[in-house]
């Protein structure tokens, strides 16, 4: 079980690692979601792994119980990581449509060129 | 309990979904509500700091829920003095945004910036790490709208980049609050404190990984070097007057890790010694040298001023790296000034820009070039802390707080030579721009094709009178700051003092002794 959770996070994790260092938009956008799929792996795992418990306290008898904060974490972490995919995809789409390309590093010309001068 | 604490997180909370909803097509009530918001958030922060100034910290526990259990709002100075700076900045830059009509050129402008407003105060307030997780999300979310506010594809370029950055922070965030929580088993600051202290020194390695992620976070957001790369060309490519406000931004990094450090983490706490101080005083060194070179360097004025505010972030870390309470209250003031400082240079880089475009280039004249001009010899002034302003007194307090320290030579080293770097870089873009425009001007005249454009145009802003008076609040900002240089450094040396005994914090909030 332990094996399984931690390979699983370093997997997702090297997986959005390579693909946010590729150079266009899409593979980028592709990467963070694997890398924020990795972050609530690990969150869950960080209450320590506990199987078939509950994540409340039973006062009438000694059961095992798994920690809820973790839990609580997560949702907190998936909504947020959820708006935020969706904020980047607005922004990457409307940069692709303005500029014909989708390449994630500016050049030269892109810096120079005086911003607002534009708008 | 205290209510006025929430008050500056409940207060732009509520009036910027308002603002979207009801307003949503009246520009007009948008300035007029927006404005009066910042007022109001102005007030709140002149209670909460009067009532903080007492040296009482003050916990607001939200829902009723004890500390650790539930989320807490802390009040001391420190926290209460960062909230007044934020409302101080606001004002001037939302005036100064509704006169230049910024706010008209995309939509949401007022609400995205009460919700950045709601962010800022929140990472202050919150004693909390995932709330401070929390309410960094909020003020990214925000900033996302506002730095591509206004659109154009260079900008919509530049704005992918930066919220790429920021999402690989907030997943390091993440993956460093998981590690912290799975040693210490809970997120609460003060209760953070109290357990890594406990903590047997064999199982403190899960910690320092967890401690480092985090330093990290925060460098990221203070745009240390080797992460400041984001910086450049975010700042340089939003609006300008969206740049100035984000001149709080980095300083939220910076005010986590004096939180967090001060806090739990300080290095003279033996679970994470020698992690702190050693790596972020060489990293903040860099800091500061690459932000001067950078102003040498840039072939435009706004990503001059975005080099300039990593500069005055270099020496801001280098004060805060030494953890004492004589350099941290000196680095509690050039805050201040450097928040000042940098937003003043923003407005004055957009009214330039406005006028000629951004290139450090010999173009023809602008409108109100001389009065520009003078507000742009006070910005460097202060920016490259030469007197009589309070840029000069901050570095001076950084270096006399330096005097004792280990890196005592790099640090008055960096630091001298870095200012004389500004100077020439400054003085170099101020000539380019304000003095070669006469040459440009005589060259135009001999090519008969741009003859007709040597005519003095007219202020391209719709209220020229209220930017001018925006920009000049600033200034007039950091007179004050030199004038009451004494009582200042007075509030910030108590401030230290403060931070520097976690202990009173820490049985504030948990509601006990130890």
């Amino acid at each position: 079980m332990e094996a399984l959770v931690a390979s699983a996070v370093g997997v997702l994790t090297a997986a959005g690692i390579f693909l946010i260092l590729r150079r266009r938009t899409f593979p980028v956008i592709l990467g963070l979601s694997l890398l924020t799929y990795a972050v609530n792996v690990f969150l869950f795992a960080t209450g320590r792994l506990a199987l078939n418990a509950p994540a409340v306290l039973n006062k009438y008898e000694d059961v095992p119980y798994t920690d809820p904060l973790p839990q609580a974490l997560v949702l907190t972490a998936i909504v947020i990581s959820f708006g935020m995919t969706a904020v980047i995809v607005m922004i990457a789409l409307s940069a692709y449509l303005s500029s014909k390309d989708d390449h994630i590093d500016m050049t030269a010309h892109d810096s120079v060129d005086a911003p607002g001068e534009d708008a | 309990m205290n209510h006025w604490i929430v008050a500056p997180i409940v207060l732009p909370a509520i009036l910027a979904p308002f603002i979207i909803m009801v307003l949503r097509y009246h520009l007009d009530l948008q300035r007029i509500f927006s404005v009066a918001g910042v007022v109001g958030l102005l007030g709140i922060a002149l209670t909460i700091t009067a009532q903080a100034s007492g040296g009482d910290i003050q916990v607001y526990e939200l829902g009723n829920w004890p500390a650790p259990f539930g989320i807490v709002l802390v009040l001391d100075r420190m926290a209460a003095m960062m909230v007044l700076l934020t409302a101080l900045l606001a004002l001037p830059i939302v005036l100064y945004a509704i006169a230049s009509g910024w706010d008209d050129r995309g939509k949401h402008f007022h609400a995205l910036f009460h919700f950045q407003l709601m962010g800022v105060c929140g990472a202050f307030l919150t004693g909390d790490a995932f709330n401070l997780f929390v309410f960094f999300e909020v003020l990214l979310i925000a900033s996302y709208g506002l730095m591509t506010h206004g659109g154009g594809a260079v900008r919509l370029k530049a704005g992918v980049q930066y919220v790429t950055y920021n999402l690989l922070g907030s997943t390091l965030f993440l993956f460093a609050l998981g590690t912290i929580y799975a040693v210490t088993g809970t997120l609460n600051m003060a209760d953070i404190a109290v357990r890594v202290a406990e903590l047997p020194a064999e199982d403190t390695a899960l910690l320092r990984v967890g401690t480092v992620l985090l330093l990290l976070v925060f460098c990221i957001k203070a745009a240390v070097l080797p992460l400041h790369f984001w910086l450049p060309a975010s700042y340089a490519n939003a609006p300008l007057p969206v740049a100035a406000l984000f001149a709080i931004m980095t300083k939220v990094g910076a005010y986590s890790i004096l939180r967090m450090y001060t806090l739990g983490f300080g290095p003279e706490v033996e679970a994470t010694q020698g992690l702190v101080g050693t790596w972020l005083q060489p990293a903040a060194l860099l800091t500061l040298a690459v932000g001067t070179i950078g102003i040498l360097g840039a072939q435009h004025i706004a990503r001059m001023v975005a080099f300039c505010a990593i500069a005055s972030m270099g020496t801001l870390l280098i004060a805060i790296s030494m953890f004492t309470p004589t350099a941290t209250a000196a680095a509690l003031y050039y805050i201040y000034h450097s928040t000042l400082a940098t937003a003043l240079l923003f407005l004055v880089a957009d009214l330039v820009m406005e006028r000629r475009g951004g290139a450090l280039a010999p173009r023809p004249p602008m409108a109100q070039s001389g009065l520009i001009s003078a507000l742009f010899f006070v910005g460097a002034i202060a920016m490259a802390g030469m007197p009589p302003l309070s840029g000069f007194v901050g570095k001076l307090l950084v270096l006399d707080a330096a005097r004792d320290t280990e890196w005592a030579n790099a640090v008055w080293a960096v630091v001298l030579i870095g200012s004389f770097v500004t100077i020439v870089g400054l003085a170099r873009a101020g000539s380019l721009v304000f003095w070669k425009s006469h040459d440009a001007q005589h060259n135009t005249e001999m090519d008969p094709e741009n003859d007709e454009e040597v005519e003095f145009l007219p202020a391209p802003e719709p209220m020229p009178g209220l930017a001018f008076t925006s920009v000049f609040g600033l200034v007039l900002g950091l007179v004050l700051l030199t004038l009451f240089a004494g009582p200042a450094l007075e509030y910030t040396t108590k401030t230290a003092e403060q931070l520097f005994e976690p202990q009173q914090y820490i049985s504030a909030v948990l509601g006990r002794e130890g």
